[in-house]
């Protein structure tokens, strides 16, 4: 199966959340999830400032056959999105965990508890195949 | 038995292979109440007898000389638009998704997006709508979606738009909890007076609409109105025609900064009035918005080989593929009815659709000048006016109008209904179809009605 | 090469324009136009050439066959055409149609009744320009519907898993939230989960019968039952009535509201992509709500009903009367069927799907739903081929083209991995259906010996295959190019 990093926290959306200094969360789609989109050719990123909930769809990505809403992990407000992916929207398929969609300032931190890790990541994934 | 092909022995044969005993057996999961029998229908026609009914009813159409627009206008169409569009590999061919296949659309589509992207001013156009009021349904759907710096899902909407387009768009939006605000006009100028937006300044307004020629036929201040808009935090969506756009300047240029969306019906180029329809809606955008912009988007590349070929792109916006998110649920659009365009604007060149324009505007003048110059009758507004424009009979319009169509004119449009604060006015086009002999004949019965009512042809 | 490369300056269709007078438009300088638009200069040999060469480049019903299950790919007569398009009926400005078209607003009377029958609806109304608009008027009808019953919690549209993209893209559009219910084994709706995700939050349900996946839902009855008792209302999305016209109508059926596809079941032609029609018809309870302009005949006059007797209708969805000349068409094509004409379309139809899936399945192919009948269309599902050969159904499409066929509808419905959806339609002859089956034997054993000719396919075309990542990553959209 695609990459999965031990130290990351998934969805089963297919997102990867990495928390950072300063309360902040990273977040990005699984190596597995850009191998079912294929060549992603565009990035919908939200705004700095927009506030999301949990779950709240946020961002989107497209390849030339589908179109995958992004779901944040967490309740916040949307501090960065990843600019360069403008211009390479393939750096997604290239390394789905360098190229990060988006980062949020999190109300609360402990809502990466519901999370899954990479081995029941792993498991959900497969189970939908 | 009309265009089916199979013989009594290719039925037998088929059915054998099937180990079917009949074609009735080929039904046999349809519950038994759900057939129904033998339905009310007018018996079979063979072409002949059809040829015959149809001449009979374009008989029944009585022909009347045309000098009436409003949202529809009769341009001469060359003859080479219709015999290279109605050929059968672009009459009965298929929405281009097997692109290898479809390049002679697609390459056509292309030209196409290239010519109106050119006439409008934008950066880029889609490959159709439905018609010029659906058009602009989807471009307020698309600013509102595109506006990020705008909460509210406010758009102004000129009285001076096409009243028809206004109700198209209401029935449209209005179950996605937009507001549409109507914007006053000056009932002197026939303009939207730029002061009107002043108690707008400061709010929250997603986009506002601004229609150029608008529909009394007058020539908006579209300079003033997009800088409006682009300082008050809204998109400006223009609605235009694109025979003016060859003689006056286009959405891209109106401003500081050049309107964001720009739509209207492509009807004028080549399109005959066919009652009402098929015509054909266009949207054009700035780079920016490209990724809201619905309907299909045709895009050049390479193949295998490296060799320039054509494709449809952006796909994943469509309906086929986001479903309940898509940016519109069109499909089908107005294919054949582009290729005819994309035909007309190649053969009219910016010198033969300038001269259109410039036809037809100044023979509105001259019918202009001939009304007014009838005692009682007047110009309602000032100008300056593309190819329509108003006047005011002492008579009922009502009048007016059946008696123009008793004398063989269909006099225009009458705007008694929708702005009955104008009096008896009525909405006149002229085009480059209309000669002189024309415009003197429509001034005389007007004439003839003005100072003789009561008077039968 | 386009049309902009064969320009040069001062070139010009020289009769197709007004003389130059030399007269300066009496506008004010700052509205004109300072620089000509970009479009071709070129002489009208050069345009009748350009465009006459670029639609040799395409596959057409006139020149392929076109089993583009879901499209109804019929032959277009040549009649409706060319009648259609009579100066009598091509100079009517849409504002005189009272007064001076009369005889279009005969055929177009008689369209809605004749629709009406066919369909077993109590009103028609012909002013969509295309099925999704049908499908938004419908939605929007039953939208009007529970509001005028002051049921304002219906706010859900269920919609099943296999239905076409338009239906939940126009539920969206209506409004309302979209529930998907899902599909069983057999093809047909599933009545437990139909069951469970039906309350008083629901507004409606949109089906087409035979269904998306080439079947038809024997439980119709019973789901519009569950759904009616609810308080939803039934859409029927009639882009599948090639199947079963003259031979089952959608009001017999338990639906309140429908569409058609005039470009599908009618024969009107696809264009390239349109113009089409999708009137929608209702039953007694929606009549008031339909959109408008809908024709009335009073004695032997005919006109259009104003706002003012159907003050409840949801209003207009186009400019003027609809796809009129596409009306015109789909009448003159109606009226050369009959009765007996339409029942033999759902026969034939029928007959040609059967017998053209049962020499897939002979020739080695996958159907979807082994034990059920063909309604007009079939699906065979490729997934053992990918499976084993790392061929796509994609691929598969592509080497059909060098057969001189139109490949099928690949990728719908979404339920099926790998599929083919194929509908052969009534026009096309036992020969041509035999050759088709050929070519797939043919491919099929290409896949298994050569897979590689199908993944670089199509080779006989004016175009290999196309570059659609670098078309969507870097967009060139209009010339000339950045």
């Amino acid at each position: 199966m695609s990459r999965l990093p031990d130290d990351l926290k998934y969805a089963r959306s297919h997102e990867w959340a990495k928390p950072e200094e300063g309360g902040n969360v990273r977040v990005g789609i699984t190596d597995y999830a850009q191998e079912q989109l294929g060549d992603v050719v565009y990035v919908e990123l939200p705004e700095a400032g927009r506030r999301v909930k949990a779950g709240e769809a946020c961002a989107v990505v497209e390849s030339v056959k589908a179109a995958s809403d992004i779901y944040s992990p967490v309740s916040g407000e949307i501090v960065e999105a990843n600019g360069s992916l403008s211009d390479a929207p393939e750096s997604i398929n290239q390394d789905a965990y360098a190229a990060w969609l988006f980062r949020v300032k999190a109300d609360d931190l402990s809502e990466l508890n519901a999370l899954l890790d990479a081995e029941s990541y792993k498991a959900s994934a497969e189970e939908a195949d | 038995m009309p265009f089916i092909p199979h013989t009594e022995d290719d039925i037998r044969d088929m059915l054998a292979a099937l180990g079917a005993a009949s074609i009735e057996a080929l039904f046999d999961e349809i519950p038994a109440e759900l057939r129904c029998g033998a339905l009310d229908l007018p018996p079979a026609l063979k072409e002949m007898e059809i040829a015959r009914l149809m001449h009979a009813r374009a008989g029944r159409n009585r022909p009347l000389l045309c000098f009436a627009g409003a949202g529809a206008y009769e341009h001469h169409i060359p003859a080479a638009v219709w015999a290279v569009a109605s050929r059968g590999e672009f009459y009965s061919a298929y929405t281009p998704y097997q692109a290898e296949a479809s390049q002679g659309t697609l390459q056509v589509l292309y030209e196409y997006q290239s010519m109106m992207a050119s006439l409008t001013g934008m950066d880029v156009s889609n490959a159709s709508l439905y018609d010029g009021a659906t058009s602009l349904a989807e471009a307020v759907l698309m600013a509102v979606r595109t506006n990020r710096k705008s909460r509210s899902r406010r758009i102004l909407m000129p009285k001076t738009v096409h009243p028809y387009y206004r109700r198209v768009v209401e029935t449209i939006v209005g179950s996605q909890a937009l507001e549409l605000t109507e914007l006053p006009y000056d009932i002197d100028t026939g303009r939207i007076d730029p002061a009107s937006l002043d108690i707008h300044s400061g709010t929250d307004v997603a986009a506002l609409v601004i229609p150029q020629v608008n529909f009394f036929g007058v020539l908006e201040a579209v300079d003033e109105l997009t800088d409006w808009a682009c300082a008050n935090g809204a998109l400006a969506i223009a609605l235009v025609n694109p025979v003016a756009l060859a003689l006056l300047k286009p959405p891209g240029e109106w401003g500081k900064s050049g309107a964001d969306i720009a739509c209207g019906d492509g009807q004028p180029l080549g399109i005959p009035l066919s009652g009402g329809g098929p015509y054909f809606g266009f949207l054009c955008c700035r780079k920016a918005h490209l990724h809201q912009l619905p309907g299909r988007l045709v895009g050049r590349t390479v193949d295998a080989d490296g060799r320039p070929g054509f494709t449809l792109t952006l796909q994943a916006r469509e309906q086929h593929i986001r479903r309940g998110r898509a940016t519109s649920n069109i499909c089908t659009n107005q294919g054949l009815m582009v290729t005819a365009a994309t035909i007309y604007m190649a053969l009219l060149g910016p010198e033969g659709l300038r001269r259109v324009a410039l036809q037809s505007h100044r023979n509105t003048l001259r019918l202009m000048d001939g009304l007014t110059a009838i005692d009682g009758v007047e110009r309602v507004f000032p100008g300056p006016f593309f190819h329509e424009a108003v006047f005011r009979t002492p008579r009922p319009a009502r009048e007016i109008m059946d008696g123009l169509a008793e004398r063989g004119i269909l006099g225009g449009y009458e705007l008694t209904r929708e702005y009955p604060e104008l009096g008896e006015a009525i909405l006149v086009c002229v085009t480059e179809t209309r000669t002189q002999e024309d415009i003197e004949s429509y001034a005389r019965k007007v004439a003839s009605l003005v100072i003789h009512p009561g008077n039968g042809s | 090469m386009l049309i902009f490369d064969r320009s040069r300056r001062g070139r010009a269709a020289h009769a197709q324009f007004p003389p130059e007078t030399g007269e300066s438009p009496t506008v004010p300088d700052g509205l004109l136009r300072k620089t000509p638009p970009a479009l071709p200069e070129v002489s009208e040999l050069d345009a009748v050439r350009h465009y006459t060469r670029l639609s040799q480049q395409n596959y057409a019903i006139d020149t392929q066959f076109y089993p583009l299950g879901s499209c109804t790919m019929k032959y277009n007569p040549k009649a409706c055409h060319d009648l259609a398009s009579l100066p009598g009926f091509l100079n009517v400005h849409p504002l005189g149609l009272g007064r001076a078209g009369q005889g279009t607003l005969a055929c177009l009377y008689e369209l809605q009744e004749i629709l009406g029958e066919i369909t077993g609806m109590a009103g028609v109304s012909l002013a969509c320009a295309a099925g999704a608009q049908g499908e938004f008027a419908g939605v929007a009808m039953i939208r009007a519907y529970h509001r005028s019953r002051d049921d304002s919690a219906r706010t859900e549209m269920l919609v099943p898993d296999a239905a076409h993209g338009t239906n939940p893209a126009s539920a969206s559009m209506g409004g309302f939230r979209v529930r998907e219910v899902a599909t069983d084994s057999d093809g047909n709706v599933d009545l437990a989960a139909l069951d469970e995700a039906v309350g008083p939050q629901t507004a409606g349900i949109m089906l087409t019968n035979p269904s998306t996946l080439g079947v038809f839902d024997r439980h119709i009855q019973a789901i519009a039952d569950i759904v009616h008792r609810a308080g939803g209302l039934l859409y029927y999305d009639g882009a599948n009535l090639n199947a079963i016209a003259g031979k089952v109508r959608p009001g017999d059926m338990g639906f309140d509201v429908i569409h058609l596809n005039l470009h599908k079941t009618f024969s009107t032609p696809h264009g390239g992509g349109g113009p089409g029609a999708g009137p929608v018809g209702v039953n007694d309870k929606l009549l008031p709500f339909l959109p408008l302009p809908v024709a009335v005949k009073e004695d032997s006059c005919y006109r259009m009903l104003t706002e003012t007797e159907r003050p409840h209708s949801i209003g207009h969805l186009i400019t003027f009367a609809g796809n009129v000349g596409v009306l015109l068409r789909a009448y003159v094509y109606v009226r050369m069927l009959g009765y007996e004409g339409l029942k033999r379309v759902a026969e034939f139809s029928t007959l040609n799907a059967n017998y053209l899936l049962k020499k897939l399945i002979e020739a080695g192919f996958e159907p979807a739903f082994p034990q059920r009948r063909a309604a007009h269309e079939f699906i065979v599902t490729l997934k053992r081929l990918a499976k084993e050969h790392r061929v796509t159904a994609l691929d598969f499409a592509k080497r059909l083209l060098d057969y001189g066929v139109h490949a099928p509808t690949v990728y719908f419905p979404l339920l099926i991995p790998e599929c083919f959806l194929i509908e052969p339609t009534e026009t096309e002859s036992k020969e041509t259906l035999d050759a088709f089956a050929g070519a797939m034997a043919a491919i099929l054993k290409e896949a298994e010996t050569e897979p590689d000719r199908l993944k670089s396919a199509p080779h006989s075309l004016p175009v290999r295959r196309l570059d659609e990542v670098r078309a969507a990553r870097h967009p060139d959209l209009a010339y000339p190019s950045e």
